[in-house]
């Protein structure tokens, strides 16, 4: 079907990126000015490719497409790619992302351009090998090599309390991946390769999939984040540069709901059986217990930080319940959150770059000077809330009304969210927006500009799109999302019923 | 012509929205980068911030009064260019939807013209299908008129009313939103887009109530109104689930179809074995309980106030707050098979019904009493909807859309006469320099109390004898509720007419300077005041008669029995409500007209009762202490305590300090002393040499 390996470029070309940022030195002006544009095609290029990939992609097959397989390690081990339903809205959102973080990064970054640029090219090329890997240590390391340039990108590039954030960031997730790596190895010994189509189909002894399941379990629910392992986000968020936090949210947070839906529920279906009231418990509370928290925050990043957590619940809720609703919803979910919520920190980004404090006391009455700003960020609070016809409105939707099949309670307790999250949206964009503008500070704030408008807008366009027309999204994963729930519950009813047989 | 009915008020909206924001554009310049004013040096410092405060506190003034407009100094900021296009298109485009709103009427209730338009897919999953779908039977069809109608009578006198706003593109782009969400709600085949509609109407509700967003009264209500809202919704949703579980599906067809079937089931909820059915409806009904304000989520709609009065005419009088209802019956064949659900709707609207009446009875904000009028004829009908007579319960949603907006598009042309003067208190004789709004005002009345031949005496005597003749176990309850209200209704609103318009000016200065209103607000008034006398008598037979059959067929799932019940009740109960409709006027009179001192001594007798009424029973302060505060406080405490003392202390930042210890103990061993060492060494090395003795030496 496909002459060229389009997958791999599209993995390594961002890699291609940074290495010709890397040849073009220089320390003034126009070498900064070169590397900006360097990075930016390079992601819009990479985009381009990426778009192929879905014109080519038959969403009617269930199976990985675009497959690449090249010896590489010892046996067993090979460089392995390939992309399904779950993982290609992924990659695109991926590349889609960013080239909005290059043009938002334009004017906000001015020192180590350069450097920072190769971060962001390098942080590409390891979350699309992420989602396309299908090599179990191919995956590992792309999902922990991620976490190099983010460390940097928070460490260098970021707010007063940089190193603290991230160096929590980095020790929270290493500590998840540590456990993974072990996993790894054992599933290794058992099944004599790392291959994940192979693994997928290899039958693994119970208890091995409980504790497999556990050590997967350590480092996904630390990527989601899940309550109560969420602590890191918050100050990740508040000290990242803005397209760092855009990166994060969109991007990174997706990997662990991506892990739940590759590694666990299909390769250990008993152990998912057998801990989702475990996952439900957690996030039911993540929902309600972060929702609050949003409720009194005073920082705008800190805020969306917290209902980032909120909304990840939904998802490891949905993915758990195991029907079809609550697995596609999950999925859709993500993709809505990558949406939403990257354009809620480009939103402080705005506000950030002319006033350079995130605090939410210091504003008040932008929507005086800033018209189309307060029309944008409207339109993503009501996608936050969830307010039908936004795309935050289906995966929140899809997710509960999966769950309520399944656990009545969870639903119950998880829908509170609406509530909630209607509380501290917009108890965020009364206090930052409305109001009369009497702060001397503001008086001389001005409106979007050309630049922040082409980030924003085909959020905008998209949110409402996907709010309206979900199908795209819907139809892409739906084929395996199917398989996904199909071999899932045969697992479980097939021991369910020899339990009953005994 | 069903497209064309929904999605032209769309068009509209977004024009207008266009509009709004290139004008908003054009005055606010784009930038990234404030004016730089410390580089200058500390004269030039100083110089530039007092330029900056000086314009701070030019906005301030000029956008402090909302609809400043109309006091005579006009606002500093002019409007958007295209204004008056926008005010002409979105109304020109509203009232060719209310024509073909009517031509449907006649072409589905009386032609039997049924429509189904499926437009688009919307979330298909698995067994979830649904569809972006029109759904046009008799029900909505009714729902299309009193929405487009009303609207577009609304969006007339908002030329009027908001002549002087700088904002009146986006005002009215919100205005056609608004209505756009309204008509998906009535045209929805399904729940999922009901709901769509539904919080559609809500955002829409939310930002018309914040429209003078500078006022800090006006955010709190609009954030009230949808977090409130939302609490309903959040019933709402778990209806919707919990339909889908039983029905597998979220189709209108396909639930009533599935609906017989499901009597008898029980779901497990929360440990509590519910009645499948019974729980259902009443998770739905608390959303519809959110919408129509209905006792104890009632507490936004007299907040929702604050937006500008046609807004209250349009969203919180005549169609947004109605949709509960509306939904109720949309969903009768499932309130048919809930007996138990019918009891619980029939008391919240009873219960309503009263309550509301009652605290109208003290209010002083003209806008406030009708907004507690309107609180409790939302109580009424879903007194209606209790006794499964659901085409009587839309009968008097219908008259009640004409003499509801009536009243406050009367009530804004009051305020507008007398300069955004809102107090009854300051008002009094004002019949004699605005005799039209005081004519249209006395028939609103007539209309809402139920004098006989007008368009409330049909559809309201209607609702009592419904209650009457029904068999729910709150039926006695429901009718003497209704009958009591009636006579408060009547007294509470002859006591808005005579202290606005009869007796003695109080406030001469705005007295004297009151006038007429323009033709914009004047002929849509006219035209609601003839549909108050005229929307009763013509459509009795259709909604309340022998005509609902033929009239409303699918529709509605009536109780088969209640029509031909509610004729043969005694005559003394038909007559009662118009005994305490009279009894409530005189009382009024005698109040207000006759003997003024006695509300005041009466106030001064029985002040716990008063401060009781005055205050609303008190629900903002009890919900402030018991779900607000704590709410607050949990999510500080869990901030602070939960996530930064137990996770952080424990998680990582204890274990970052643990290591710190050891590390810290490890350099204190290394001391630098010859001899610590050298001891040491020796404890180590007879520490080995045990080991190995024993260790080996045991094998």
């Amino acid at each position: 079907m496909t002459t060229w390996p389009i997958l791999s470029v599209t993995t390594f070309l961002p890699l291609v990126g940074a290495l010709i940022v890397y040849l073009s030195r220089g320390d003034d002006e126009a070498a900064k000015r070169n590397s900006r544009w360097i990075a930016l095609w390079t992601t819009l290029i990479t985009f381009a490719v990426s778009v192929i990939l879905v014109m080519r992609f038959d969403p009617a097959n269930p199976d990985f497409q675009f497959v690449e397989k090249a010896n590489w390690l010892a046996t067993g081990i090979t460089y392995h790619m390939g992309v399904d339903g779950i993982s290609l809205p992924l990659v695109i959102l991926t590349t889609a992302v960013m080239p909005f973080c290059i043009i938002a990064s334009w004017k906000a970054i001015t020192n180590r351009v350069r450097e920072y640029m190769m971060a962001f090219l390098i942080l590409e090329t390891l979350m699309v090998g992420t989602f396309s890997a299908l090599d179990l240590v191919l995956f590992y390391l792309f999902f922990e090599g991620g976490l190099i340039p983010m460390f940097l990108i928070i460490g260098v590039w970021g707010g007063p309390r940089r190193v603290y954030a991230s160096f929590k960031f980095f020790l929270y997730t290493l500590l998840g991946s540590v456990l993974m790596l072990l996993a790894i190895m054992a599933l290794y010994w058992n099944g004599g390769t790392t291959d994940i189509p192979t693994l997928m189909h290899t039958a693994v002894p119970r208890s091995l999939q409980t504790w497999a399941w556990l050590a997967f379990f350590a480092s996904f629910a630390v990527k989601m984040p899940m309550w109560p392992v969420h602590t890191w986000l918050p100050d990740a968020h508040v000290e990242a540069p803005t397209a760092g936090s855009v990166v994060l949210a969109a991007i990174l947070l997706k990997m662990g709901g991506y892990g739940f839906l590759r590694f666990s529920l299909p390769m250990f279906p008993l152990a998912s059986h057998d801990f989702a009231p475990l996952i439900f418990t957690l996030s039911a509370i993540a929902i309600i217990y972060t929702s609050l928290v949003a409720l009194m925050q005073e920082d705008m990043k800190k805020l969306i930080a917290y209902s980032s957590v909120a909304h990840m619940g939904f998802v490891t809720m949905g993915i758990f319940a195991g029907t079809m609703q609550g697995v596609a919803g999950g999925m859709f979910q993500m993709i809505s959150h990558g949406i939403v919520s990257g354009a809620l920190f480009l939103c402080v980004g705005v506000v950030y770059d002319r006033l350079h404090t995130r605090e939410i006391a210091a504003y008040g009455g932008l929507v005086n000077r800033m018209p189309l700003y307060a029309m944008t960020f409207m339109v993503f609070t009501m996608a936050n809330v969830g307010l039908p016809g936004t795309s935050g409105f289906v995966g929140e939707f899809m997710t509960l009304l999966g769950t309520f099949k399944v656990s009545i309670p969870t639903a119950f307790f998880a829908t509170f969210g609406v509530i909630l999250s209607a509380g501290y949206a917009l108890w965020l964009y009364r206090k930052v927006v409305f109001g009369a503008l009497v702060k001397p500070s503001l008086a001389s704030m001005k409106d979007l500009t050309f630049r922040e408008c082409l980030t924003l807008f085909p959020m905008i366009a998209l949110t409402i799109l996907f709010g309206v027309y979900p199908k795209p999204v819907l139809d892409m994963s739906a084929a395996s999302v199917q398989q996904l729930v199909n071999n899932y519950n045969t697992a479980v009813t097939a021991v369910k019923a020899a339990a009953l047989l005994q | 012509m069903v497209q064309a009915i929904v999605f032209l008020p769309l068009l509209g909206a977004i024009l207008a929205g266009l509009i709004a924001l290139f004008g908003a554009h054009a005055r606010n310049p784009s930038g990234d980068e404030l004016e730089h004013h410390g580089d200058h040096g500390h004269g030039a410092h100083a110089h530039a911030s007092d330029t900056i405060n000086e314009d701070a506190s030019v906005i301030h003034e000029s956008h402090h009064e909302p609809g400043d407009g109309h006091d005579g100094h006009g606002p500093t900021e002019p409007a958007a260019a295209g204004s008056r296009g926008a005010e002409l298109i979105t109304t020109a485009l509203l009232f060719v939807s209310a024509a073909l709103s009517w031509m449907t009427l006649v072409d589905v209730g009386f032609m039997h013209h049924d429509a189904r338009i499926q437009l688009l897919p919307w979330i298909f999953s698995g067994d979830l299908q649904v569809w972006w779908t029109l759904r046009v039977d008799t029900l909505t069809a009714v729902m299309l008129v009193v929405v487009t109608t009303v609207s577009s009578l609304v969006h007339l006198y908002s030329i009027g009313y908001m002549d002087q706003d700088p904002y009146r593109p986006r005002f009215f782009g919100y205005l056609s939103l608004f209505t756009f969400a309204m008509l998906m709600l009535v045209t929805a085949d399904n729940l999922v887009q009901l709901f769509f509609g539904w919080e559609g109407v809500g955002l829409a509700s939310y930002l018309l109530i914040g429209f003078w967003y500078q006022k800090p009264s006006a955010n709190a209500a609009a954030i009230k109104a949808f977090v409130v809202n939302r609490v309903g919704d959040f019933g709402f949703a778990l209806g919707i689930f919990a339909i889908f579980m039983l029905a597998g599906s979220t189709d209108f067809e396909t639930i009533f179809h599935a609906a017989p079937g499901l009597t008898g089931k029980t779901i497990d909820f929360l440990g509590w074995h519910a009645d499948a059915l019974t729980l259902t409806c009443l998770l739905l009904f608390m959303g519809a309980m959110g919408k129509s304000a209905q006792f104890l989520l009632h507490t936004w709609l007299p907040d929702a106030m604050e937006g500008p009065t046609p807004v209250s005419a349009l969203i919180h009088a005549a169609t947004m707050v109605t949709a509960g209802v509306f939904m109720v019956a949309r969903l009768s064949p499932l309130f048919e098979l809930a007996p138990n659900a019918q009891a619980v709707v029939m008391f919240f609207g009873a219960t309503t019904a009263f309550f509301a009446a009652t605290i109208g009875l003290v209010q002083n904000d003209i806008k406030r009493i009708v907004a507690y009028s309107t609180c409790s004829q939302l109580g009424y009908m879903f007194v209606a909807m209790g006794a499964g007579a659901y085409s009587v319960g839309m009968f008097h949603l219908f008259t009640h859309a004409f003499f509801k907006a009536l009243l406050f598009l009367g009530s804004g042309s009051v305020i507008y006469a007398m300069h955004h003067e809102q107090d009854i208190r300051n008002m009094g004789g004002l019949w004699k320099k605005i005799p039209y709004t005081y004519a249209v005002m006395v028939v609103g009345t007539l209309a809402l109390t139920g004098f006989p031949l007008t368009a409330g005496y049909f559809s309201k005597d209607a609702i009592i004898e419904s209650a009457y003749a029904s068999h729910n176990p709150f039926g006695v309850y429901g009718f003497l509720m209704t009958v009591v209200a009636a006579g408060l209704t009547s007294f509470y609103s002859w006591r808005l007419i005579f202290k606005t318009f009869h007796g003695e000016p109080h406030d001469e200065h705005h007295y004297e300077a009151a006038h007429e209103a323009p033709l914009w607000i004047l002929v849509p008034i006219g035209v609601l005041a003839v549909g108050s006398i005229l929307a009763g008598f013509p459509f009795k037979e259709l909604f309340a008669g022998h005509g609902v059959e033929e009239f409303f067929r699918e529709s509605v799932k009536m109780n088969p029995h209640i029509i031909e019940e509610m004729h043969h009740i005694p005559a003394t109960i038909a007559f009662l409500p118009t005994v305490m409709m009279v009894m409530g006027f005189l009382i009024s009179y005698l109040f207000y007209i006759q003997r003024p001192y006695i509300p005041v001594q009466l106030a001064k007798e029985q002040p716990g009762l008063y401060q009781f009424l005055l205050n609303k029973w008190y629900f903002d302060e009890l919900y402030d202490i018991i779900f607000v505060r704590p709410a607050k406080w949990i999510g500080y405490q869990l901030w602070k305590k939960g996530d930064g003392f137990i996770i952080d202390g424990l998680g990582p930042d204890g274990v970052s300090a643990r290591v710190l210890d050891v590390t810290r103990n490890v350099v204190k061993i290394q001391t630098g002393y010859l001899y610590h060492y050298a001891f040491a060494m020796l404890i180590g090395a007879a520490g080995l040499i045990t080991w190995f003795m024993f260790g080996f030496g045991g094998q």
